[in-house]
């Protein structure tokens, strides 16, 4: 089901979570809200699966205008980043909540808890509480719980936030084989680039309200529309009056065209890569990044005078000259 | 402090308190307990005392919980001196409680409401002096509650009552269940309020504890004792029973 | 949200009819006829005797288990008073007593053939229909309020503090002075706040074993139940008033003290 957001305001008291937003979602995708803390993100998701009611604006699910329609009918799945396991009830038996609620029979009832404890791994815990469960399996059955009322629309609020980094590598992959199964579209919020970028079809770059870009994560990364959007999705370093990457500067031994003369700081074996600080002539630091092998090649010390340009073909976002990476707009 | 704190403490607790019950109990076992607590005027006081008590407790379950609930989940202008205000009917002596009753329910109300001389202005009175036992017992747990629960059940199609029914009422009912039985034993003991609105008819308004008062005046303290006896094994049994159930129900949280 | 405000005013309501209303219109009562008759009920000795018994009672039975409230406070959340289930019904056992039945208990063991009533008279000393009387019935009903308040808080704090401060040297009474009385400091209060509450306001004890001798015996609550059979409203109304405006500042020390008591 595809979800079309237009002009979306939220003011909390004087802070504005969200401006003029305008968002259109692709049915069956798997979208994330990316961004960083307090952008609106979450606020946006809430506003879609009707938990908040925005200020201006109107929300469309596959094209019915579903603004003024209580989240309880809007036919949506929402997974919480601390999970909201009810916790007097079993894990079956919170599963099983929404078809009770819909007073589906017995039957039904208990094929399809059976059926979705079985996808989501929880199959012999079912008789368990909450609590005696961990994060990642608590995550599981809020999953399960979302997807028994057959949603058309699958929402998660930064579902792995609450979980240690192992368990959240395992669940993002799983999530990823979830989607492909069961083929919901599915929005999620996450402040993590890396999540994003591993599993979405489409990435939503919010910042202090606003939509910086929208597009697959290659698109994101290869062609960002503004410094922000280059800075937040991978390491970013200035270079004269451009944003470019790290790894995307050529070091050379004599000028060049377009090329900055620089004095190398720092040297750095980081592993497999190889991280190069050089002074500019302006007195700002330059990060650059080569493969081991090749800064050994370059037999590069402290103190040498150096070539930096940026290679050719690769990204780059043009920076005013004093103006910081990421815009700061007036509120 | 050390061993002379708690030696004293235990005797202090024994002098104010335990001997006088003690002597209380050596009063009643007479004889004559039965006929006194069986006769026409105590049981009809007794049985009197023990169904206002209940419907009290009954009253203030579902309005300490209606209380309880916009208390903390709803917002309006004011609701910080509603908050304090219900603290009133612990401070205020119960003597006090029963004339400002009166003073509107009862002869001369400007409202044309008089319940002095009848049953429910015992109940009136017993509903005042509870009002706070079960909104502040579940005021806390209300406040501990993880909103995102109610927010997951009503994204999984639940209405406002269902996700009370379901969700919030068996996080609430342990407390809900101890101001109640705190209801229930101070209503059924409740002196001060009733004895001026009541009329303190014998065999229709009259309570225990009026009956009680009666007796001591009249010479009869054994009787007294009897009747005082009934009332306090009853509050007795009904508060450890709800610690039971209450203690059941929260095993089975897990 | 139509729910949301039917629940909203039916909560109100609820409170406007059983607390609010009665409580405006009492204060209209009153004076209705004037401030001058309410300040000359409330000047005449009776009055003035009434007041002064009520407060000293007051006086006497606040500290007394302030003092029994702390000691048996830290006895019990320290687990160093035995018997812990029998110490605890005696000291709930107040609330599930009605004051006439705690006045009864009192009669029974002060009066005429009680276990102690007939020692103490035949050594001249007289408790029921006098002060100690008042104060006895006083203490017992006001007992459990300290207790239950300070136990909750010594048990969360644990006892590091203290087991630090022993390392450090402190003796036990310092201890409790410098670390354990500050940490309770809130909770104490309001404690302290419910049981003047509960004293000033104790009616049904006091009218079994007080005899409600005018002008000796008389609390300020007696004295509102006589005026009132004696027919003299205005007078019952004045006195009433005057123990209601004490319980208003009552509420407002508890708002206060029960937020700050949650940190």
């Amino acid at each position: 089901m595809s979800i079309d957001a237009m002009n979306v305001t939220k003011q909390f008291g004087d802070f504005a979570a969200l401006r003029d937003v305008s968002v259109s979602i692709d049915r069956g995708k798997l979208t994330a809200l990316l961004g960083p803390s307090g952008g609106g993100k979450s606020t946006l998701l809430r506003i879609i699966a009707g938990l908040e009611k925005p200020d201006s604006g109107r929300v469309y699910i596959d094209g019915q205008d579903m603004t003024d329609v209580p989240a309880r009918r809007r036919g949506i799945g929402f997974v919480f980043q601390h999970y909201a396991a009810f916790p007097h009830m079993t894990v079956w038996d919170n599963v099983a909540f929404g078809l009770r609620v819909a007073k589906a029979d017995k039957v039904t009832t208990k094929r399809r808890v059976d059926e979705l404890l079985e996808l989501v791994h929880l199959a012999g815990l079912s008789r368990r509480y909450p609590s005696e469960l961990s994060g990642g399996q608590r995550q599981r059955m809020a999953l399960a719980r979302a997807l028994a009322v057959e949603p058309r629309l699958l929402l998660l609020d930064e579902p792995f936030g609450a979980l240690d980094v192992k368990v959240r590598e395992e669940l993002r992959t799983w999530l990823r084989q979830l989607h492909e199964q069961v083929n919901a579209t599915t929005v999620f919020v996450t402040h993590d680039q890396e999540e994003a970028m591993e599993l979405a079809d489409q990435i939503v770059l919010i910042n202090a309200g606003q939509v910086e870009q929208i597009g697959p994560p290659e698109e994101l990364y290869d062609h960002p529309a503004t410094p922000f959007v280059m800075s937040f999705l991978g390491a970013t370093t200035k270079l004269g009056d451009a944003l470019v990457r790290p790894h995307d500067i050529e070091v050379l031994a004599d000028t060049s065209h377009g090329s900055h003369q620089a004095m190398i700081e720092r040297v750095l074996g980081l592993g497999f890569h190889s991280r190069v600080d050089a002074v500019l002539a302006d007195g700002s630091t330059v990060t650059v990044q080569l493969t081991r092998a090749h800064a050994q090649q370059l037999e590069l010390s402290v103190g040498d005078i150096v070539f930096l340009r940026q290679m050719p073909g690769t990204t780059v976002t043009a920076v005013a000259p004093s103006a910081a990476a990421e815009a700061v707009p007036d509120g | 402090m050390g061993a002379l704190g708690p030696g004293a403490a235990l005797l202090y607790l024994c002098l104010i308190v335990g001997l006088p019950v003690a002597a209380l109990a050596d009063r009643a076992a007479t004889s004559h307990f039965w006929e006194a607590v069986t006769s026409p005027p105590a049981r009809a006081a007794l049985e009197l005392t023990i169904e206002l008590s209940a419907v009290t407790a009954a009253v203030n379950v579902v309005a300490g919980v209606l209380l309880g609930w916009v208390l903390v989940r709803d917002d309006f202008p004011g609701k910080s001196l509603v908050n304090g205000v219900i603290d009133l009917p612990f401070a205020l002596p119960t003597i006090v409680a029963g004339l400002v009753l009166l003073s509107l329910y009862g002869p001369n109300s400007p409202v044309n409401v008089n319940v002095a001389q009848s049953r429910a202005a015992v109940l009136l009175a017993m509903l005042f002096v509870t009002l706070p036992f079960v909104i502040r017992a579940v005021q806390p747990v209300l406040l501990a509650l993880d909103e995102e629960v109610e927010e997951a059940g009503t994204c999984l199609g639940a209405s406002g009552w269902q996700n009370f029914r379901m969700l919030v009422w068996p996080a609430i009912r342990g407390a809900t269940l101890v101001g109640a039985g705190l209801a229930f034993a101070r209503a059924l003991g409740e002196f001060g309020s009733i004895v001026l609105i009541s009329g303190n008819i014998p065999f229709h308004t009259q309570v225990a504890s009026v009956l009680i008062s009666g007796q001591v005046e009249s010479g009869d303290t054994s009787g007294a004792a009897a009747v005082s006896i009934v009332l306090l094994v009853l509050a007795l049994v009904v508060l450890a029973g709800l610690e039971l159930v209450v203690r059941r129900l929260a095993r089975r949280r897990g | 949200m139509a729910s949301r405000l039917l629940l909203r005013f039916g909560a109100l309501g609820y409170l406007v009819v059983l607390l609010l209303a009665p409580v405006v219109m009492i204060t209209y009562r009153t004076f209705e006829h004037g401030v001058a008759p309410v300040v000359s009920a409330l000047s005449s000795p009776t009055a003035h005797h009434a007041i002064y018994l009520s407060i000293l009672v007051t006086l006497i039975a606040v500290p007394l288990n302030v003092a029994f409230g702390l000691v048996a406070g830290v006895a019990i959340a320290r687990r160093r008073m035995p018997a812990g289930r029998a110490v605890n019904l005696l000291v709930n056992l107040p609330f599930a007593m009605s004051p006439v039945v705690i006045g009864l208990a009192l009669y029974t063991l002060y009066g005429r053939g009680g276990w102690l009533g007939d020692w103490l008279s035949a050594h001249g000393i007289q408790v029921l229909f006098s002060l100690p009387a008042l104060v006895l019935a006083t203490t017992f009903v006001s007992l459990p309020f300290v207790v239950r308040e300070v136990v909750p808080v010594l048990e969360e704090i644990g006892t590091d503090q203290e087991q630090a401060a022993a390392t450090l040297g402190a003796g036990s009474m310092t201890t409790f002075w410098r670390i354990t009385l500050p940490a309770l400091r809130w909770a104490l209060a309001y404690g302290v706040v419910l049981t003047a509450a509960r004293a000033l306001g104790e009616f049904g004890a006091v009218s079994i074993v007080s005899g409600n001798i005018v002008g000796q015996t008389q609390t300020l609550p007696l004295l509102v139940e006589e005026r009132f059979r004696n027919f003299d409203a205005v007078g019952a109304y004045s006195a009433g008033f005057a123990l209601a405006l004490i319980s208003l500042f009552i509420v407002a020390a508890m708002t206060v003290l029960s937020r700050r008591k949650e940190h």
